[in-house]
């Protein structure tokens, strides 16, 4: 396979494995196969396979091997005002992989007005001294200038990556004009780039936090009441037109809510090309925690946008993955310990954002969709997995069980019955949102890097294995579309004569009031006069003065007259 | 209707004095129709009924079993907005002579002061120029270029002294009109307290100026540039916007102008979800279509431009008349704003300078009634509520206006389903070259049209007076728009959770954020999403000796109890 031949990364693992008598399933099709992996790569699929001896071997009886999970949506370690959220990239790809998830992708978040990519060397960091499993990263754009763009292109270029995540909530802090979201995506059109999305009309929250602050709600209830999920629609509503107009493909980061997971879906139906992500929290819980008389667990699950109070929420969003309408799952996990969640004891808006849920989303979807029969396994595969990797343009190479591909897999058990709680979590959070949930559905078996990291539920995890895995531009899942849109969306002018007829008098000054912003773009201001009058005083005119052509004729028609100048057709 | 006492505080005198009867008329009102005979005194409807005991000398006109409507009211020209120091060529007099002709009994003309301009000067303006020339009732709307303290000032006068009722706001004109997502809840609010219509330009501005460089940049200049530039996306988006700030702030939008399928369907559907929104269709957008746009003749081209910009998909006037009949769009407009081809022709090498508007005031009526009425959408009940009463009770005018009643204005129209007629520039009373609905076929019109009592149109032949116009003060608050969000205000309020003191270990974070921007522009407003002064609820006792590095930090908590990585706190328990 030659998209593993570059790679100069060393092979850490030499372990041979076999898995026999497993169900391998796909995203597109499920068949009874042996698996064989050496170094770290799936060698040979196929029935009565040739295998040196002395391979360990698995006897998967019967049950399904899947593509180990992508958690596309993670924040490990993520720095917040001094602090740092408390499952590290140890912590959490060693919940991912009780999980049966194999791979996560981590958003770099730099401080706006500081450097992306010594956050993303910060990152790269943190990251390889840590995790367990491979990884890939986002690059979140929290501010945007000519700097910005030359950063981007190196990351694209040089850095492995594809994806870059802007805001448009965060008033006067990561939150971007419609106009510098539209030269943004400008930008990522051009060079292949995946543009995410956190969708929530930042100026509306502004507005409505001071607004319930006032009225006396402080608690987490007041995250919720002042995010409402209309301001979550509106926000991905404005985000596919600029996308559309820009014709970038469009990833909406955290789907909460049915509106807003509504308009994804519409504008798929319009032929937009849009991905959708709900998170674990989205599909397994609802907002009515907010409301709970313990104010650290309602303030464990405060996250950004909200979940929904709708508790038909989840039902509705399963459902909508299992049509395809949204497109891959994340986590979102970000946890942060009680103690760092009271920052915002006293005011709502002071509380950090985040929920667990890297662990959980596999089991999670199962239970919510497959053993209800709303999603079969292969559809399973696709939003866990598969989307994902091809999304970030891995696939084959992840996201499958090919020949080739890494040996990144799972034995998965439909019948295990597992009741989440706190006590028994991977994650290093006092409180997990989906406490008391009972969820059929686990791994038996994770395989990673072609090593069984996960067995007889022992989790043997080592941190630091986890290698970068780059993402290069363009990846056709998302690109193949929009470049044949390019060459059809060519507009053309309409060539016609000249118009010889009369043009009325007018001047240039608007009422006369200075431009109202500083960041004007040079639209209408300082128009180009054509109808510079050749009429003039004295002296002849400077030479950069002079229009193109020579419309001295003043012909003004009078008022209510007909002119027939040019013909009515 | 008794001698109702709405019209009791008119200080205008009647010009009119004389006394009509119409006699075996069908009158059609927006809930039923009936036959009945009309009786006119002194410009307003006294009886209506059968048998009806009148003075003896009155004139008598003879419906012969013809509809007898209430007469249209255009809630949206533009007879006076300046362009560049040019003004439209169809000024209050020319206008509303056009209006007659098409059956249309009152404009509400929008005030378009440009931004820094009084908007109270404005509109004593436009109201002077109007009580000279308007040959019908007018009202009007004033437009608020932009937002900031004095604007608030106006505007209670304007609703408490003024007779203002509604004001309109924009989305699109970048750095003009344009207003930002936190100025449009401020205005919102505001206006929602006055109990004003909050009408807004929906079309998202900073796209269209990202747009139109791209499309002039490719050196595209014709007008064709304009609906290119602004795709009906980018209209949808805006009213999707719109409606949300309306929820949010619990006021009843109006979107004027609605051009395309995919607005209007964002309309319907917040509608269906319960949003207090209403929609306004134009002539234009329900007669002809956007590929004129493309015409080989400038001229030609050039005279549809408007914004938003008429939808080049043909199926969009079948579309929006289908919304118009099922009520969910609920008016209709003319935004009647004529400019001569040389006006245009400013924009000649740039269609970003063409100056913006179409001509409909004259056949706004008749194009409805052909398109929805004759086609089988639409019935005549129907018909009068979105040429005429839902207009009125949108604006407070209601049953004054848009209604046959004793007591109400006699503005009537005989209405002829049968006349047909082909428009065309030659014989329009506007004084623009161009009509954009040049040569189509329009069923229905007015066979006879009364404004406060008097015939000005009959027989096609107009009788006007300049100045016979009077201007209506709108009271606040109408019930059409008001009386469910009163309601919803009281159901609404959001309370707290009372929960005990939060009493586990805190993170210790600095005050202020470490990295703060500064604030990217200065149009912001002063409530942040991170309020940075925060009450200090863990004020240190305890100090270092000498300057240290973090001194210029205001206040320095102190006691710090940081949870152990991974640790349990237990002091709020499980649950």
């Amino acid at each position: 396979m030659s998209y593993q031949g570059k790679k100069n990364i060393p092979k850490i693992t030499s372990d041979r494995l076999l898995i026999k008598g497993g169900r391998i399933v796909n995203d597109d099709q499920s068949f009874h196969a042996d698996i064989y992996m050496e170094d770290g790569l799936i060698k040979q699929i196929g029935d009565n396979l040739i295998v040196p001896g002395g391979v360990k071997t698995i006897d998967a009886n019967g049950k399904m091997v899947i593509p180990g999970g992508i958690d596309i949506h993670t924040h490990f370690q993520m720095p917040y005002r001094g602090t740092t959220t408390v499952d590290d990239f140890a912590q959490g790809s060693k919940a991912a992989l009780a999980g049966g998830t194999t791979m996560i992708v981590d958003h770099v978040i730099p401080e706006p007005g500081s450097s992306l990519i010594e956050a993303y060397d910060q990152w790269r960091q943190w990251a390889d001294e840590k995790a367990c499993c491979d990884y890939s990263l986002h690059v979140d754009v929290t501010h945007w200038d000519d700097s910005v763009k030359q950063e981007l292109d190196n990351l694209m270029k040089e850095k492995g990556v594809n994806s870059f995540q802007v805001y448009m909530a965060y008033k006067d802090y990561y939150q971007m004009s419609n106009s510098e979201l539209y030269e943004v995506f400008t930008f990522l059109a051009e060079r292949g780039g995946i543009a995410q999305i956190h969708a929530e009309n930042g100026e509306i929250i502004a507005k409505e936090q001071a607004r319930m602050l006032q009225t006396g709600i402080t608690g987490p209830e007041g995250h919720v009441l002042s995010r409402p999920e209309e301001l979550e629609a509106e926000a991905v509503f404005r985000a596919v037109t600029i996308a559309s107009q820009t014709n970038c493909p469009l990833y909406v980061t955290r789907v909460m809510s049915k509106s807003a997971a509504d308009i994804i879906s519409q504008a798929r139906k319009k032929g937009n090309v849009v991905f959708g992500e709900p998170i674990t929290a989205s599909l397994g819980t609802d907002g009515t925690h907010y409301w709970s008389k313990n104010w650290a667990k309602a303030a464990s699950f405060v996250t950004s946008p909200p979940l929904s109070p709708d508790p038909t929420t989840p039902d509705y969003l399963n459902t909508l993955l299992a049509s395809g309408d949204l497109s891959v799952t994340g986590s979102a996990h970000c946890t942060f310990s009680v103690a760092q969640k009271a920052i915002g004891k006293d005011d709502f808006t002071q509380i950090p954002e985040g929920v667990n849920g890297v662990e959980e989303r596999m089991a999670l979807i199962w239970d919510k969709a497959v053993t209800t029969g709303k999603m079969d396994e292969n559809v399973f595969v696709a939003v866990t997995s598969t989307n994902a990797a091809k999304i970030l343009n891995l696939y084959p190479r992840k996201g499958r069980i090919a020949v080739g591909s890494d040996a990144d897999l799972v034995i998965w058990d439909t019948d295990s019955v597992r009741t989440i709680t706190a006590k028994t979590h991977n994650s290093a959070a006092e409180y997990n949102v989906f406490e008391g949930m009972e969820l059929r559905g686990a791994p038996l078996v994770v395989i990673c890097q072609g090593k069984i990291v996960l067995e007889d539920g022992n989790l043997h995890v080592t941190s630091g294995v986890g290698r970068f895995i780059p993402c290069s531009p363009f990846p056709d899942f998302a690109y193949k579309r929009i470049k044949a849109r390019k060459q059809l969306a060519v507009l053309r002018a309409v060539p016609r004569g000249m118009y010889d007829g009369p043009v009325s008098e007018f001047s240039m000054s608007r009422g006369g009031t200075p431009s109202a912003s500083a960041r004007t773009s040079p639209t209408k201001q300082p128009v180009r006069n054509l109808h510079q009058s050749g009429f003039s005083l004295a002296g002849p005119p400077t030479p950069e003065d002079l229009p193109v052509k020579q419309p001295g004729r003043r012909i003004v028609v009078p008022p209510g007259g007909r002119s027939n100048i040019t013909s009515l057709s | 209707m008794s001698e109702s006492s709405y019209q009791g505080n008119n200080c205008i005198p009647h010009q009119t004095g004389e006394n009509l009867l119409i006699k075996g008329g069908r009158v059609v009102n927006d809930d039923q129709s009936f036959y009945a005979d009309v009786y006119i005194e002194d410009g307003l409807i006294k009886q209506v009924g059968e048998n009806l005991a009148v003075p003896g000398g009155v004139r008598v006109i003879e419906a012969k079993g013809r509809m007898i409507i209430p007469g249209g009211i255009d809630v949206n020209t533009c007879l006076m907005k300046p362009y560049l120091s040019t003004q439209p060529v169809d000024d209050f007099f020319q206008g509303t002579k056009a209006a007659l002709a098409g059956g249309t009994t009152m404009i509400i003309d929008h005030v378009t002061p440009q931004p820094g301009e009084s908007l109270l000067e404005a509109f004593e303006r436009w109201q002077e120029a109007a009580d000279k020339k308007a040959c019908c009732d007018y009202s009007l709307h004033v437009d608020i270029p932009q937002w900031n303290e004095n604007v608030k000032d106006e505007l209670e006068l304007l609703v408490q002294d003024k007779g203002i009722n509604s004001f309109q706001l924009y989305m699109a004109y970048k750095d003009v009109y344009q207003m930002t997502d936190t100025q449009l809840y401020e205005a919102f609010s505001f206006l929602k307290q006055l109990g004003a219509v909050v009408m807004v330009h929906a079309e998202n501005g900073d796209l269209i100026v990202q747009e139109q460089r791209k499309i002039l940049g490719m050196g595209i200049t014709g007008p064709e540039g304009h609906p290119l530039s602004r795709p009906e996306e980018l209209e949808a988006e805006a009213v999707f916007r719109a409606i949300t700030l309306g929820n949010r702030v619990n006021c009843p939008v109006y979107i004027t102008k609605v051009m395309s399928k995919s607005a209007a369907d964002t309309i319907t559907q917040a509608r269906r979800k319960g949003s207090v929104v209403f929609g306004e269709p134009i002539t234009a957008s329900l007669a002809t279509d956007g590929s004129h746009y493309w015409s080989k003749n400038w001229a030609k081209a050039a005279a549809y431009v408007t914004s938003p910009p008429l939808s080049p998909d043909p199926t969009t006037p079948d579309h929006l008349h289908t919304l118009l009949a099922c009520g969910d769009l609920q008016v209709v407009g003319s935004a009647h704003c004529a400019y001569s081809t040389s006006q245009k022709a400013i924009g000649k090498d740039d269609f970003t300078l063409i100056p913006e508007g179409t001509n409909g005031v004259e056949e706004r009526m008749g194009f409805v009634w052909d398109k929805a009425v004759a086609m089988g959408k639409m019935d005549e009940n129907q018909f009068v509520a979105v040429t005429s009463t839902n207009a009125a009770k949108i604006f407070n005018l209601y049953p004054r206006k848009g209604r046959i009643a004793a007591g109400s204005d006699a503005d009537i129209v005989i209405w002829d389903p049968d006349s047909v007629k082909t428009i065309t520039a030659k014989l329009q009373q506007s004084a623009a070259e161009y009509n954009i609905f040049e040569g189509l076929e329009c069923r229905g019109g007015p066979a006879l049209v009364l404004s406060h009592g008097r015939i000005v149109y009959e027989g096609s032949k107009l009788q006007v007076q300049p100045g016979t116009g009077r201007f209506l003060p709108r009271k606040p608050f109408p019930d059409f728009a008001y009386q469910r969000v009163n309601c919803r205000n009281q159901v609404k309020s959001k309370q707290g959770v009372t929960r005990g003191i939060y009493d586990g270990p805190v993170y210790d974070v600095a005050p202020t954020p470490k990295y703060i921007t500064p604030s990217p522009s200065a149009k912001t407003s002063p409530t942040s999403h991170q309020p940075p002064p925060i009450r200090n609820l863990h004020q240190s006792n305890f100090s270092l000796s000498g300057a240290q590095i973090d001194d210029n930090i205001p206040r320095r908590s102190g006691h710090r109890i940081v949870a152990p990585p991974g640790g349990r706190s237990n002091i709020t328990s499980l649950g």
